[in-house]
């Protein structure tokens, strides 16, 4: 084991409050029914395969993919098509949806099988079959990952394991729990790659599982643990790739155009049991946790489960929540409806209590540069809230780089006047997006008449 | 030698005095170097029109618009919110024919879910703005096409004709001049523009089923088909589950206005819908459900 080579700027250090970081992961029962969105990932819906009454498997595709950002949605339970239409789902979006009553049997797929294809472009393929997306919370579709974009080559594989928000485990309790799979699971990567340097990054708060990684890749040269200082935004992609290798993605490029890949522990087993048992990703854990849940722990689910079948699980709510979260506490989603369903990057479910959730009304900016110490990105919040809210958010994106934003939520968690800061830059982002399509349409207007 | 007052006070006043003068003349004399002629006609034109400065001419405001009309650069009827008044007398000053102006139009908002009538689908505590609104979760209110009443328009309109009434936009038909500021504002592109003389108007942009609308507002269009039956000149057609007037076969006989089970279609003649009324229906209803 080494120590992380830089120190990441800015950042912020929220209670860890990982209550359920010790506690062994627990398969929920089969859920009644499941609810799959055609949308678990970042590009355009999927398209449904299936119609009511048809009866489906478990790893059957019910999605088809239909743009290269788009990956195929399998089922997750056996059973009878209930409804195919638009839903409501946690995105907040009406989306089309497939609604699965569940039979019990969880009758597999009879075409499943595991993969046999060991080279790389067909591996890589083999990926986008599996249905694969991040499970860290952005859900980018992890095959679009593994080919380097033209003109930039692989040279290391950073493997996510900061896991720096506060409650989630979900990644902790895959490495402790684990370990073996990640190692393959790296070792296919690999493969797919042929990267060489593997750098596993781990927060210093999790001595466990850097002692388990450590046994594991024992015999393995090419893979290094990294133990890094405790520090939210930490398992950012930027800020994890310059912690473990001191590296700076330029601003608005990927991480490979520093020759870097990062893939997230969840993923990474999550490839392994594809190739293994051919099995594809329809189910995951899911922390669950938050003040009002009587008893949190981590929780293995179908894809699809509705939330309030996962909390009812943990033994219900104590008290009303104030707040229910997709996702961390500093970037999750809040969520308005326990009928919407787990997706494939939903890595936690949180019940806030209202003593855990910050109720205070806005205020105004008393200019005490908290926020501008606080950025990770080395961004001035302060400034670019001022802008935005009037009017000139493409000044912000020009002079002060508001693109750059990852929305950490640093920024708003230091907060002392509670400013909506984060929500102010996703606004003026939109706006900056809106005012670009625009001009492009006008200029295609333009063209046309000339 | 003048006595110490008389110089206190007499000093200051005397240069005070001489540098009026002073600058006087050389702002005089400035004027007369630097003069500029300007054309009598522009001056005429921009004190014809509204003053708004709302760009619907397509000119950068009212003086950019002036300058072009007067140098015979652009038409003397593209001034909106000026309407017929303005063309004519823009017509007068330059000599040229006003042409048609066109029917009058006004702004409407295509909802009426205000804070009693349509559901929310969470508690909204961002900032004030129906864009920032929209970007979570496609806004707070439960059906996905309504107003969001953050007044994003207001702002936008340069008459001050919209207001926010329980959470709604109210658009004042006599202050409106249509010069369709508003309708760029609205992230959910909810108002559009319409002749004055179309006195009923569906007030209703959902194109959800009839329950979905049902479980979200009190006062959407549910797709009954009422109004398609009552109407009598076959204005009204269905496209999905809302329904559409036809202006062009629409006589504002208003029969639609009164089997409207939901008052989703607006009388624009008499006041704004009873909304106890909509609200005791939708009671109503829900009481027969139950049963």
């Amino acid at each position: 084991m080494r120590n992380g080579v830089k120190r990441i700027p800015g950042g912020v250090h929220p209670d860890p409050r990982k209550r359920t970081e010790n506690l062994e992961t627990v398969v929920m029962p089969l859920p009644a029914e499941v609810v799959l969105p055609m949308q678990q990932h970042i590009g355009a819906p999927c398209e449904p395969t299936v119609k009511k009454g048809d009866r489906v498997c478990v790893g059957q595709v019910v999605g088809a993919p239909t743009d290269r950002l788009a990956v195929p949605i399998h089922a997750s339970v056996s059973g009878t098509v209930k409804a195919v239409g638009p839903r409501l789902y946690a995105g907040g979006r009406h989306i089309t949806s497939v609604q699965i009553e569940a039979d019990g049997e969880q009758t597999l797929d009879p075409a499943l099988a595991p993969v046999s294809t060991r080279d790389p472009a067909g591996m890589i393929a083999s990926v986008r079959d599996s249905g694969i997306v991040g499970l860290g919370g952005a859900g980018f579709p992890t095959w679009y990952k593994l080919t380097p974009p033209p003109g930039s080559t692989f040279d290391t594989l950073v493997v996510n394991g900061a896991e720096c928000e506060p409650y989630i485990t979900s990644d902790y309790r895959e490495m402790v729990e684990e370990p073996i799979r990640i190692i393959r699971g790296i070792k296919l990567v690999q493969q797919m790659t042929g990267i060489r340097r593997v750098l596993i990054g781990i927060e210093d708060n999790k001595a466990h599982a850097i002692d388990r990684l450590i046994h594991a890749s024992e015999r393995d040269s090419e893979i290094d643990v990294l133990s890094l200082r405790t520090r939210y935004p930490q398992g950012g992609e930027r800020q994890l790739i310059y912690a473990v290798c001191g590296r700076i993605v330029p601003a608005g490029q990927l991480p490979s155009a520093v020759g870097v890949l990062v893939l997230s522990v969840n993923t990474i087993s999550a490839i392994a049991e594809w190739f293994e048992t051919g099995m594809p990703l329809t189910s995951r854990r899911v922390t669950c946790d938050g003040g009002v849940v009587a008893e949190p722990q981590n929780v293995r689910v179908p894809v699809g489960t509705r939330l309030g079948d996962v909390f009812d699980f943990c033994g219900g709510f104590t008290s009303h929540p104030a707040k229910v979260i997709m996702g961390g506490p500093m970037m999750g989603v809040s969520q308005f409806s326990l009928d919407n369903t787990v997706l494939k990057q939903t890595n936690a479910l949180l019940a806030l209590a209202p003593d855990e959730i910050n109720q205070d009304a806005e205020s105004v900016c008393i200019r005490c540069g908290r926020c501008v110490t606080a950025c990770p990105m080395r961004l001035m919040p302060s400034t670019m809230n001022r802008l935005i809210l009037d009017g000139k958010s493409e000044e912000a994106a020009a002079v002060w780089h508001l693109n750059d934003c990852i929305e950490c939520g640093c920024c708003s968690y230091i907060c002392p006047a509670a400013r909506n800061l984060v929500q102010s830059f996703r606004y003026g982002k939109a706006e900056v997006r809106l005012a670009e399509r625009r001009a492009a349409q006008a200029a295609a207007a333009a063209g046309e008449e000339k | 030698m003048l006595p110490v007052c008389l110089t206190a006070f007499a000093s200051p006043l005397l240069i005070m005095a001489g540098l009026g003068v002073a600058s006087g003349v050389l702002l005089t004399v400035a004027a007369h170097i630097f003069h500029i002629d300007v054309d009598p006609k522009v001056t005429e034109v921009r004190e014809a029109l509204p003053g708004a400065n709302c760009g619907v001419c397509g000119f950068a405001g009212c003086d950019a618009y002036a300058e072009a009309v007067a140098g015979g650069r652009a038409d003397v009827d593209r001034c909106i919110p000026g309407g017929v008044g303005a063309a004519n007398a823009l017509a007068q000053i330059m000599g040229v024919d006003a042409g048609d102006a066109g029917p009058a139009m006004v702004a409407r908002v295509r909802c009426q879910g205000d804070v009693g009538l349509a559901r929310e689908k969470y508690i909204y505590t961002g900032i004030d703005d129906c864009f920032a609104a929209v970007q979570i979760f496609d806004g707070h209110k439960a059906c996905a096409a309504g107003c969001l009443g953050h007044g994003t328009c207001v702002e936008a309109c340069p008459f001050g004709a919209i207001s926010i009434v329980n959470q709604i936009a109210v658009i004042d038909e006599e202050a409106c001049k249509a010069c369709g500021r508003c309708i760029k504002a609205c992230p959910k592109q909810l108002i559009v523009m319409v002749e004055r003389r179309q006195r009923v108007m569906v007030l209703c942009n959902s194109d959800d089923r009839g329950n979905v609308v049902r479980a979200n507002c009190d006062t959407g269009c549910i797709g009954c088909t009422r109004c398609v039956r009552a109407c009598e000149h076959g204005a009204i057609s269905m496209q999905g589950a809302l329904a559409v007037i036809d202006y062009d076969k629409c006589v504002n006989c208003k029969a639609c206005v009164e089997v409207c089970p939901t008052h989703a279609i607006r009388d624009f003649d008499a006041p704004p819908v009873n909304r106890e009324k909509a609200a005791a229906k939708a009671g109503a209803a829900k009481a027969k459900a139950g049963a």
